[in-house]
C-alpha cells in the first residue's frame, strides 16, 4: 500500500544521480515501518539513509548505489515479506534494515538462511537479536534497548527520588528488553517496580489502563512509542492525571516529541536515556543535526534527527566503511566484506561505536531529559553519557545470562 | 413492554436480573472480597464507561456503514478512508479556524460531498454488481490512503478538543471511602461524556428520521425491496445518493471524534473498518439499532478485556463475533 511513497523515494536517487553508468549500479535494500504505528519512525530512518547517501555522494568504493526501499509494519512477517521480495525479486545481497525489535529476530533467522546476504540492522533493538544464536551476517551497529537504560534506573532513583514505579509498555520484544534494562539497574540500587501493564502494539484506548495506574507510586514508566504513545498522553491529559514520568528510548524520542496536538507537553521534565540526545553538544552530533536539518524543509523532518534517523545513518556509513577496505568486491559472497565490517570501527555522531564478537555495537547511552524551547518545541536536554555500554551490561557474561532474558515478568523487581 | 415479558418470561428475569447486578455494582461501595475479585472499583467503572464511549464512536461509523449497505447492497471498503480523511480534515479546519465545532460541521459537510460523488461518478454505473463494487472500493481506500499519507505523511495528529470540553469532571459515583469515611468519587474525562451524548442524540435523531418521516419510509422501503420501490414510481437513485452522502458525512464527523479522543495516523483506516465491520456482523447487517448493540459490545469487549485479559483482549472481540455467527448469523438485532 505504501509502495508508491517507497518508490517516489527511489525514483529521486535515480534522479539524482550522474548520467554516466560505467558498471551495474550496486543495489541496496532499506527495509523500514512506513505503515503501522511506527510510521514517523521508519520515514525519519528513510532520512538517515539519504543523508548517508548525500554524503558519499551515491558511491561506494567507486561504485554507484542505489536504495531499494521496501514498506514494513512493525511485525515480524512483513519483515521476512520484505526481506524476500528484496532478496528473491530485487537480488540485492545488501540490506539495511530492519526498524523494530521483533522484526530484528526475524531477520536474524532470515539470514541465516540466505549465507551470501549482509544485513545491517537498521534501528531494531531486541537483546536476542544478537545474543541468542547470532546469525554471522547479521550486524547490528546500534544499542539494544537495554543498552539504552544503562544508568537511567540508578539515575532515577538517586537523583529524581522514584523509589516505587509501575510500567505502562507495548506487548513486544522491544518494550520487553527496555523495561529490562531499566530494572537491572533500578532493582539493583534498591527501587521496585509495583506493576506491569502490557499493552497491544496499536493500543487506540488507554482509557482503562490509565485507570489502573496504581495510586501510590512515584512515577510511571512508559515503553511506548510512535502513535500508542501520542494516545496514551492525549487521553491521560484528559483525565487530568499529575503522575511523572519515566520514558522508554522511543517514548521521548522526535517521533513522539515532534506530534501534533498539546498532549506531549506532559512529557516536559521526563527523564530518559537512548542512543541519542537531541541538545548534545558534542561538535560530531551537531554537524549531524545540521546536515539533517539542511537537508530536507522544515514540516518534512523533525526538529532534530530521531534515534531512527540516527541508526540509519550509522548503518550505511558502517558499510561504506566495509566497502571502501573490499574495493566494493562482493562477488566471492560477502565473506571479505563481512570480515571487515566486523572490524569497523565508527566515529558516528552518537558516539564511538565498534562491534563485540556477536557483531552487536558496543556505544553510548545517553540519559536526557525533556525539555521545551523557547519556540515550543520539545528537546532532549543532555543530562550524561555513559560510554562504552555493552550488551551485558558491564556484568559478567554469567552473571547477565543468570537473570534470564527479557520477558513479560523478567526481572522480578520485588522487596 | 408487559407483552415482552409475558413472551419470554426467562429472557425478561434474566435482562432484568443482569441490570439490577449492574446498578448494584457501579453505586454501592466495593468490599475487599469483591476488590480481590474484580480489582479496584475505580478501574471497573472506567471500564465500563470508556467501553460505552468507544462504543459510541463505533456506532457513529458504523451506521453510517449499515445504511449504505442496507439499501444498495454495496459494502463500501473504503469507509474507513473517508473516516481518516474525516480526520486530517477536521484537524486542518481546527487549526486554520481555531474551532472544533466548525471543523466538525465542515469535516461531515465535505465528506459527505465525497459521498455523493462516490456515488454519482462511480457506484451508480455498477448498480447490482456487489463484487465489481466492493472492489471498487478496496480500490479507492489504498488510493485514499496513499493521498493521505503524501498529504500528511506518518506523524500521529490529534484534533485539539476545545477548552470548554477538555479536562475532567466528577461523576457522582463513590469509588472507594477514605480512612475518614469520606467518599472518593469518581472522575473521568468530559469530552468523552459529550461523545456519548452526542451519539445517543444522533443515534435517536436517526431512529426518529427513519420511523416518522417520509424520507425515513422510503429509505426502510428501499431496504426491504428496492425494485419494487423503484417501480411505484419513487426516484431510488436521490435516495441513494442521500444516504451516500449521509453515512459518508458520519464517517467524516466519526473521524474528527475519533481524532479528538484518540489519534490519526496512517493505518487507523484500516482499523476503523474492521472495527465496523465487526460491529455491523455482530448487530445485524442493515440495522440502526443493530449497529448501537453492536457497537456497545465490542466496545465494552475492548475495554474490560484490555483491563482484564490484556494479552488476549484482540481477540475477545473476533471470538464474540465467531460466537454470533455460530447461533444468529443474521446478527443479534437483525429482523429473522
Amino acid at each position: 500500500m505504501r509502495k508508491t511513497l517507497a518508490a517516489a523515494v527511489a525514483a529521486c536517487f535515480v534522479a539524482a544521480s550522474p548520467a554516466a553508468i560505467a558498471q551495474e549500479k550496486l543495489k541496496i535494500g532499506v527495509m523500514a515501518t512506513l505503515s503501522g504505528a511506527l510510521t514517523s519512525g521508519g520515514e525519519d530512518g528513510v532520512r538517515g539513509v539519504q543523508i548517508a547517501a548525500k554524503e558519499l555522494g551515491n558511491k561506494m568504493a567507486g561504485r554507484e548505489f542505489e536504495f531499494i526501499i521496501t514498506a514494513t509494519d512493525a511485525s515480524p512477517d512483513s519483515a521476512l515479506r520484505a526481506a524476500r521480495k528484496l532478496v528473491e525479486q530485487d537480488k540485492v545481497q545488501l540490506i539495511i534494515g530492519p526498524l523494530s525489535g521483533s522484526e530484528g529476530i526475524a531477520m536474524r533467522d532470515y539470514s541465516k538462511t540466505v549465507p551470501n546476504l549482509v544485513m545491517i540492522n537498521g534501528s531494531s533493538g531486541a537483546l536476542e537479536t544478537t545474543f541468542v544464536n547470532p546469525s554471522p551476517n547479521f550486524f547490528r551497529f546500534n544499542s539494544d534497548g537495554a543498552m539504552w537504560m544503562a544508568g537511567l534506573g540508578e539515575y532515577v532513583l538517586k537523583d529524581k527520588g522514584f523509589k516505587k514505579i509501575s510500567v505502562i509498555a507495548e506487548d513486544y520484544s522491544f518494550p520487553y528488553t527496555q523495561v529490562f534494562g531499566f530494572a537491572l539497574g533500578y532493582c539493583r540500587a534498591g527501587g521496585e517496580i509495583t506493576q506491569r501493564q502490557w499493552v497491544p502494539l496499536g493500543t487506540k484506548d488507554f482509557g482503562s489502563v490509565i485507570a489502573n495506574i496504581p495510586d501510590d507510586v512515584d512515577a510511571v514508566f512508559l515503553g511506548l512509542g510512535g502513535g500508542d504513545a501520542v494516545n496514551f498522553l492525549n487521553q491521560y491529559s484528559q483525565t487530568g492525571g499529575k503522575a511523572k514520568f519515566i520514558g522508554g528510548s522511543i517514548m521521548v524520542d522526535q517521533t513522539v516529541l515532534s506530534s501534533k496536538g498539546a498532549a506531549k507537553k506532559l512529557l516536559v521534565g521526563t527523564p530518559s536515556s537512548g542512543g541519542v540526545a537531541d541538545a548534545w553538544d558534542d561538535p560530531r552530533w551537531k554537524a549531524w543535526v545540521k546536515a539533517y536539518q539542511d537537508a530536507f524543509p522544515a514540516d518534512k523532518r523533525f526538529a532534530s534527527p530521531s534515534l531512527f534517523a540516527t541508526n540509519y545513518y550509522n548503518a550505511v556509513k558502517a558499510l561504506a566503511v566495509a566497502m571502501e577496505k573490499v574495493k566494493g568486491d562482493i562477488s566471492d559472497g560477502g565473506a571479505k566484506l563481512r570480515a571487515e565490517l566486523a572490524k569497523v570501527e565508527l566515529d558516528a555522531p552518537n558516539g564511538k561505536i565498534k562491534l563485540d564478537d556477536n557483531r552487536q555495537a558496543i556505544a553510548t547511552t545517553f540519559i536526557t531529559e525533556v525539555a521545551e524551547l523557547p519556540n515550543g518545541d520539545l528537546t532532549n536536554k543532555f543530562v550524561r553519557a555513559v560510554p562504552d555500554v555493552t550488551q551485558t551490561l558491564g556484568l559478567s557474561l554469567e552473571a547477565f545470562k543468570a537473570v534470564g532474558l527479557p520477558s513479560r515478568t523478567n526481572p522480578e523487581c520485588k522487596k | 413492554m408487559s407483552d415482552v415479558i409475558a413472551r419470554r418470561p426467562i429472557w425478561s428475569l434474566i435482562i432484568i436480573l443482569a441490570v439490577a447486578i449492574l446498578v448494584w455494582l457501579v453505586f454501592s461501595i466495593w468490599t475487599p472480597g469483591m476488590e480481590a475479585m474484580f480489582g479496584r472499583k475505580r478501574v471497573f467503572l472506567s471500564a465500563l464507561f470508556n467501553g460505552i464511549t468507544l462504543g459510541a464512536l463505533y456506532f457513529l461509523v458504523a451506521s453510517g456503514f449499515t445504511l449504505i449497505f442496507g439499501l444498495m447492497r454495496n459494502v463500501n471498503l473504503a469507509h474507513g478512508s473517508l473516516y481518516l480523511f474525516g480526520g486530517y480534515l477536521g484537524y486542518s479546519i481546527g487549526e486554520w479556524s481555531g474551532s472544533w465545532l466548525v471543523a466538525l460541521v465542515v469535516a461531515f459537510l465535505v465528506v459527505a460531498l465525497v459521498g455523493v460523488l462516490m456515488q454519482v461518478l462511480l457506484f451508480r454505473w455498477m448498480e447490482g454488481q456487489d463484487l465489481r463494487q466492493t472492489l471498487v472500493t478496496i480500490g479507492l481506500s489504498i488510493i485514499f490512503a496513499d493521498l493521505l499519507l503524501w498529504n500528511y505523511g506518518g506523524d500521529t495528529f490529534q484534533v485539539t478538543a476545545p477548552d470548554w470540553l477538555s479536562g475532567p469532571v466528577t461523576l457522582p459515583f463513590a469509588v472507594a471511602l477514605r480512612s475518614n469515611g469520606e467518599a472518593v468519587m469518581m472522575t473521568y474525562p468530559l469530552v468523552r461524556i459529550a461523545i456519548l451524548v452526542g451519539a445517543i442524540i444522533l443515534g435517536v435523531l436517526m431512529w426518529l428520521a427513519l420511523n416518522r418521516t417520509r424520507v425515513g419510509m422510503l429509505v426502510r422501503a428501499g431496504v426491504d425491496d428496492r425494485d419494487m420501490l423503484s417501480a411505484t414510481g419513487v426516484r431510488v437513485q436521490l435516495v441513494f445518493v442521500m444516504v451516500f452522502a449521509f453515512g459518508a458525512g458520519l464517517a467524516g464527523l466519526a473521524g474528527v471524534v475519533g481524532g479528538t479522543f484518540q489519534s490519526l495516523q496512517p493505518g487507523e483506516d484500516t482499523r476503523i473498518l474492521l472495527s465496523s465491520l465487526v460491529v455491523v456482523i455482530v448487530g445485524g447487517m442493515g440495522s440502526i439499532p443493530g449497529a448501537a448493540v453492536g457497537a456497545l459490545i465490542v466496545g465494552l469487549a475492548e475495554q474490560f478485556g484490555s483491563v482484564y485479559m490484556p494479552t488476549y483482549a484482540v481477540m475477545l472481540t473476533f471470538i464474540i463475533m465467531v460466537a454470533v455467527l455460530a447461533v444468529r448469523p443474521e446478527g443479534l438485532a437483525a429482523r429473522r
